[in-house]
């Protein structure tokens, strides 16, 4: 099965249940400003729309990293950062389109979305459904293309889960 | 320690000079936190009989250690001070994002004292603050202040709590606005703020809140999400918000018409939370960390453009928060208009200008009563103030922020325009605190609950229509009700110390729910029977507060239209308020004597023996 992290911003009322959930995970306190999830609020619009890393199929933030700090997880197509191999150059973070890869100050290392080794807490803590890890085929729209393109690369071609 | 960051901010705005200083722990455990530890605060530094325009009275903000945590809800602040609209301890409570905001950099509790020699804000950025000058902010909405706010200091998550043009007009009934659109609405917290010309608390936290016990915690989060989750009662909220509560008090002859001289509005179907939900609903927005969402997102029908005001129309354009039930009933029904543009226009000037929508309506619906039986001429008036004037709702909304021709009598509330004008009989209210929407005559345990508050008439110490509708209980006999208030005021009084909001407990949670959450969080372990006694020890300590002011057993009292003129039809038709049975059992009940002053026994029982 092919799943990937399904946001539905319509659904979003801002609560930052995904936030807390996230930084919960990362640092072991409730500390939104470390979340790798954030919510855009467009106030006026009463709008909310929950934006994390895409796990690009051609990821950028890879292809930037000079010491191959930055791997792929076969088991979900999440890229992940090793925090042994990360000597915090920073170039990721230019390198990525969508501004979804960060730094953290206290170690000085790259920091972005994992999927929680497929367990995303950010969609377990979302109350309206607004973030959801499903199946590619519950999308329903261009995102299972998406989804497809994010795996095929590497899960299935190494074999992994399908 | 978790749940507590344990540190205060304290500001001297006369000297400009910031301080942190450690919060003793005893009082932590005693109180919790928000408005226990605050009204604990108050109580030590404050000389109670102090005038609340003065620099003598403190302002102070508190959140409670669940506040900024993943508890459903967790989002709330209270605002405690000496109200401006009653002479007595405040404890105001409002959501958004700021009271985490300010647990994320860093701070508990946050005191001002003195006044600022001139317009002034405050600058928090984790570590570092600064008294800022405010001129530039001065006289501009609550929605201006913020984007201003954020522009200038180049930091788009900033959280801002402000003052209107109200707060610096010093309207009685001014709030303290946070998020744009949340409000610490009552008793006029912020014509407090403005007696300091302090304009505005902005704060960017990028610190974390820990948890004493994370296991233990996290498994009692969930157990309450679920709970919340699967209560059909959370679904109702996300449909129509609070405003479906008109549905309910209209059933009961118990939401106020035209000044309390009716129970029932025709128009009621204009104002609920179907028709809201149907015609105006653009979106439902949720405070920090809630899973409710009952805030209505709304837009403006075609009507709004008929009512006139002489203000710059700025946040106009797209949408913005509201009505909850209480704004669309005082300025709906309690002024006899139902055309829900115009209730509609003069929320988010309330929300604009910072004003308390129940206490705007409900002086205008008073003014209308002297105006309908001649006594406020057209000579006062620059339109004729009549019961479902829309044209008047919305502009005398605007004209009492700034003071205008007659607003100038509004701003001060009705008790003070009533007894000014020489009709104190048209206040509805108690302690100099307009009533809430909901008519004793038709939920009699609302009578001793508005008597008795310590901040002066109110709904969320001890909501009594819930039990009173239930079937179980007749809503219109006194047996009971005291005992029930005063179990109900110490149960919420404890949950609104732990910075939870109070609607968790209309989705099936309450303290069972939440007493492990706090234990968890803070590593100490409290137990149901302790929150209970912490609730009343609060309760106790803000009534100790107001004997001291000068308050005393006549000022838990109901107007006399209450207590003696009956609704002609309806379900609440020949009902009155039996205040004088109700009230020596609630005396009796809380352990006080008969004037309502806490017995020795009592204090010693609480630990307040001393103060």
């Amino acid at each position: 099965m092919t799943k990937i992290l399904n946001i539905v911003p319509e659904k979003c009322t801002g609560c930052m249940q995904c936030e807390l959930a996230c930084s919960w995970v990362q640092t072991g306190t409730f500390q939104p400003s470390k979340s790798l999830i954030r919510v855009n609020v467009f106030d006026e619009e009463a709008s909310y729309a929950p934006f994390t890393c895409l796990q690009c199929d051609e990821a950028w933030c890879m292809n930037a990293c000079p010491v191959n700090a930055i791997g792929v997880d076969m088991a979900t197509g999440a890229k992940v950062v090793s925090d042994s191999l990360c000597v915090g150059c920073h170039l990721c973070t230019i390198a990525c389109p969508f501004g979804t890869v960060f730094t953290l100050p206290q170690t000085n290392k790259a920091s972005k979305c994992n999927l929680c080794g497929g367990e995303p807490a950010c969609a377990t803590a979302c109350p309206t459904d607004a973030i959801e890890y499903v199946d590619k085929d519950q999308t329903g729209d261009w995102f299972a293309s998406w989804a497809d393109r994010v795996h095929s690369n590497f899960v299935e071609a190494e074999g992994g889960s399908s | 320690m978790g749940g507590w960051t344990g540190k205060l901010l304290r500001v001297d705005l006369t000297s400009g000079n910031c301080s942190v200083e450690e919060i003793p722990q005893e009082w932590l455990r005693e109180y919790i936190g928000g408005r226990g530890l605050g009204a604990r605060y108050l109580y030590e530094e404050m000389d109670p009989t102090a005038d609340a325009l003065s620099p003598e009275n403190k302002l102070i903000f508190a959140t409670g250690p669940l506040t900024g945590t993943p508890v459903p809800c967790g989002a709330r602040y209270m605002v405690v001070t000496k109200g401006a609209l009653t002479g007595a301890i405040t404890t105001s409570n409002s959501g958004g994002h700021w009271g985490p905001e300010l647990k994320f950099a860093g701070y508990d509790l946050l005191i001002f004292e003195g006044r600022a020699p001139k317009p002034s804000y405050l600058f928090i950025y984790d570590d570092r603050v600064e008294v800022r000058d405010a001129a530039s902010y001065w006289g501009r909405c609550v929605g201006e202040t913020e984007d201003g706010l954020r522009e200038e200091t180049g930091i788009p998550n900033l959280r801002v709590a402000c003052i209107g043009p109200a707060g610096e007009n010093g309207v009685r009934f001014a709030c303290i606005m946070n998020d744009k659109h949340r409000a610490a609405g009552r008793s006029g917290v912020g014509a407090v703020m403005g007696s300091k010309n302090l304009k505005a608390i902005a704060v960017r936290g990028t610190g974390g809140v820990s948890i004493a016990e994370p296991e233990a915690f996290m498994k009692s989060v969930w157990e309450m999400s679920a709970t919340i989750a699967g209560n059909p009662a959370r679904a109702s909220f996300s449909d129509y918000g609070t405003a479906a509560t008109i549905d309910l008090t209209q059933s009961f002859g118990g939401l106020p018409t035209n000044n309390f001289q009716k129970g029932q509005f025709d128009e009621f179907e204009n104002l609920n939370g179907a028709t809201i939900r149907d015609t105006r609903l653009v979106a439902n927005k949720a405070c920090f960390a809630c899973t409710l969402a009952c805030g209505r997102v709304c837009r403006l029908g075609d009507n709004a453009d008929k009512y006139m005001v002489n203000m710059h129309p700025r946040n106009w354009r797209q949408a913005g928060e509201g009505p909850e039930y209480e704004a669309a009933w005082a300025l709906g029904a309690d002024t006899g208009v139902g055309d829900l543009d115009a209730v509609l226009k003069a929320n988010w000037l309330c929300n604009d200008l910072g004003m308390d929508p129940i206490s705007m309506g409900a002086t205008l619906a008073a003014a209308m009563e002297l105006y309908e039986r001649g006594v406020v001429t057209d000579a006062q008036v620059e339109m004729p103030l009549n019961f479902g004037s829309a044209e008047a709702l919305v502009r005398m909304t605007e004209a009492t922020a700034y003071r205008e021709g007659f607003g100038d009598e509004l701003a001060e509330g009705s008790k003070r325009m009533g007894d000014k004008l020489k009709h104190p009989e048209v206040f509805m209210g108690s302690k100099g605190q307009e009533f809430p929407a909901y008519d004793p005559r038709g939920f009699q345990g609302m009578g001793v609950a508005y008597a008795t508050c310590n901040r002066g008439a109110c709904h969320l110490r001890a909501w009594t229509p819930g039990i009173e509708s239930s079937g179980d209980v007749d809503p219109h006999t006194t047996e009971g009700k005291s005992e029930w208030v005063v179990h109900e005021q110490d149960r919420s009084t404890a949950h609104d110390n732990t910075g939870l909001c109070l609607f968790v407990g209309f989705a099936g949670s309450s303290l069972e729910t939440f007493v492990p959450c706090t234990a968890a969080a803070t590593g100490v372990p409290y137990d149901v029977d302790e929150f209970v006694k912490i609730g009343e020890r609060t309760w106790n300590l803000e009534r100790l507060w107001n004997l001291k002011a000068g308050l005393t057993k006549a000022d838990d009292s109901l107007p006399k239209r209450l207590l003696t003129e009956a609704h002609k039809s309806g379900p609440s038709a020949g009902v009155t308020v039996d205040l004088d049975t109700m009230l020596p059992i609630y005396y009796e009940e809380r352990g006080w004597d008969k004037d309502g002053v806490p017995s020795k026994e009592k204090l010693l029982e609480l630990g307040l023996a001393s103060l």
